[in-house]
């Protein structure tokens, strides 16, 4: 845990919707090729926080931002910085599976046509690599041309994953990722955010404590705004310091 | 016992509403399409009045409802689509842009007997473009406007917010986002709006009755700034004007049966397009 291997810092983060406080001084650092969970009950401010990585945010009126939030040491609120390149190297995908009503490989090349790709046949070999990455290649390969509407849940969220990772972001975000998935695709998506880690920096909000477990190596537990605890998901599981966080993890409340 | 009497007397009264209305319907087609059915033919169609409007067709009224339309419609879709896009995806939502949108709407409940003394002062008079299709189309044009701002901004907002949340996070930038998501998909019901706008603006009277429209013309137009017939007002004149009751009140019918038929065929193909967009989107 170097401070060479920080990839996002976020510094005494307070957050506003109008009047409403929602994050409350939060500081803390995302690793590079490390998966960072958050977890905490509904309304806690975990989905909140990570969409103020990509400046998602930015979309809701009368939100206010304190704080300073840099990416590889670059403050990604400052003026000179573009917003559209923030989005590109941080990747999002959503707690419900949101394809264009276009078809699977439209999806994908879209974001390569955005970002001035031009070159037709580097864009189709970028797709193909990005829905194998996906683990999503094998089910789709003979229908690329089908609305992406007509694939399952599961399919769908894969190929969000795989939009995303088309224009080669260096993080990314999944916000409840498994929220709308049965288990059978939930498990392929943790199968492969670990696959992922390999090359990408992972931030993961999850409702699923289990699932925070099974594919965190960071874990940070927040409770109504605040961050209550953050450190190495074997630790925050087994021996954690607040006893706030282990009430939440044996059930007490949530 | 009591709640099923209740029950049943509700559902007569429902019925009978139905069963109302249907009869009106009903009837107005009947009628229209019974004293019309009778002059309609391919020469009624194609041919110009002959003898003091008792004889030939009416085809310069029916084109000159087509260019006034047509107009109209180039007037107005850039105008009101423009203005829905600023109003869904631009504008801040604060008092003012609320108040803007309310006067935006309100304009809808403008008589359009008022849009026609309005584009006689401003396009016949003081842009000094006559009595012509020009005018007419822009008078046309505004009033349809706000239909068109409306039912776009409506389509615009039915879009899911996730679509514009997928687009931006792959560095997408606003506009397009806009051009390629939003607009594509809200297409349909955009196009919806605009085809029952076609609808009202070739049906309507008073907004070219001082603008555009005149009894007979010899031929057809030859420049947007030419008079023209047009079949509403042609309807109107033939009933109040001219000296051949008889025969002039057939003709009515028979540009009232083209004008129906126009109108409802109008309709049918925004009710089409609604279908294809709800499918698709299943």
């Amino acid at each position: 845990m170097n401070d060479n291997n920080v990839r996002i810092r976020a510094e005494k983060i307070n957050f506003y919707y109008g009047e409403k406080q929602a994050l409350k001084n939060i500081s803390l650092d995302i690793f590079a090729n490390n998966v960072t969970a958050f977890i905490g009950p509904s309304g806690c401010g975990k989905s909140t926080f990570i969409r103020l990585f990509n400046r998602m945010n930015d979309l809701i009126p009368r939100t206010r931002l304190e704080g300073k939030i840099y990416l590889d040491d670059v403050d990604i609120n400052s003026r000179e910085v573009d917003v559209v390149d923030i989005r590109r190297r941080v990747g999002m995908v959503f707690q419900k599976p949101n394809p264009f009503p276009k078809s699977i490989y439209e999806n994908l090349s879209y974001g390569l046509k955005v970002n001035g790709f031009k070159d037709k046949r580097k864009n189709e070999e970028k797709v193909v690599s990005a829905l194998k990455k996906a683990a999503l290649w094998k089910e789709v390969k003979d229908r690329l041309h089908d609305n992406a509407l007509g694939l399952s849940g599961g399919q769908q969220q894969r190929l969000c994953i795989a939009r995303c990772l088309a224009v080669e972001p260096e993080v990314i975000l999944f916000d409840e990722p498994c929220a709308s998935l049965d288990p059978i695709s939930t498990r392929s998506i943790e199968e492969l955010i670990l696959e992922l880690k390999k090359f990408y920096t992972i931030v993961i909000v999850t409702h699923n404590m289990q699932q925070a477990a099974r594919v965190a190596d960071y874990t940070a537990f927040l409770y109504i705004g605040e961050l209550i605890e953050f450190g190495i998901t074997e630790k925050i599981f087994t021996v954690p310091k607040q006893k706030m966080t282990e009430e939440y993890l044996t059930g007490k409340f949530g | 016992m009591n709640k099923k009497i209740t029950q049943s007397i509700g559902y007569s009264l429902v019925c009978l509403t139905i069963l109302t209305t249907l009869f009106f319907l009903g009837s107005i087609i009947y009628f229209i399409a019974a004293k019309g059915i009778g002059i309609l033919s391919w020469e009624f169609l194609t041919e110009v009045p002959k003898k003091g409007m008792t004889a030939g067709g009416v085809a310069p009224a029916i084109v000159g409802t087509f260019y006034l339309t047509l107009g109209a419609i180039l007037f107005a879709v850039p105008l009101g689509l423009a203005c829905a896009i600023y109003l869904c995806e631009y504008s801040p939502k604060s008092f003012v842009v609320n108040m803007i949108r309310m006067s935006i709407y309100n304009l809808a409940g403008v008589p359009s007997v008022v849009f026609g003394l309005f584009g006689l002062v401003v396009f016949v008079k003081f842009f000094n473009f006559g009595v012509s299709i020009l005018s007419g189309s822009l008078t046309l044009g505004i009033m349809v406007l706000p239909k068109i701002i409306a039912s776009s901004e409506e389509a615009l907002l039915a879009v899911p917010q996730s679509y514009r949340e997928a687009s931006l996070a792959v560095g997408a930038t606003h506009w397009q986002t806009i051009k390629n998501i939003v607009l594509p998909t809200s297409m349909p019901g955009i196009l919806t709006g605009i085809i029952l706008g076609v609808g009202h603006v070739a049906g309507e009277t008073a907004p070219i009755l001082f603008t555009a429209a005149t009894f007979y013309t010899r031929g057809y137009p030859d420049s947007v700034f030419s008079e023209v017939m047009a079949l509403p007002y042609h309807i109107y004149a033939l009933m109040t004007e001219g000296v051949h009751p008889i025969e002039q009140t057939q003709i009515a019918y028979g540009c009232s049966l083209i004008l129906l038929l126009l109108v409802s065929s109008i309709s049918a193909l925004a009710i089409i397009v609604r279908q294809k967009q709800r499918s698709a989107n299943e």
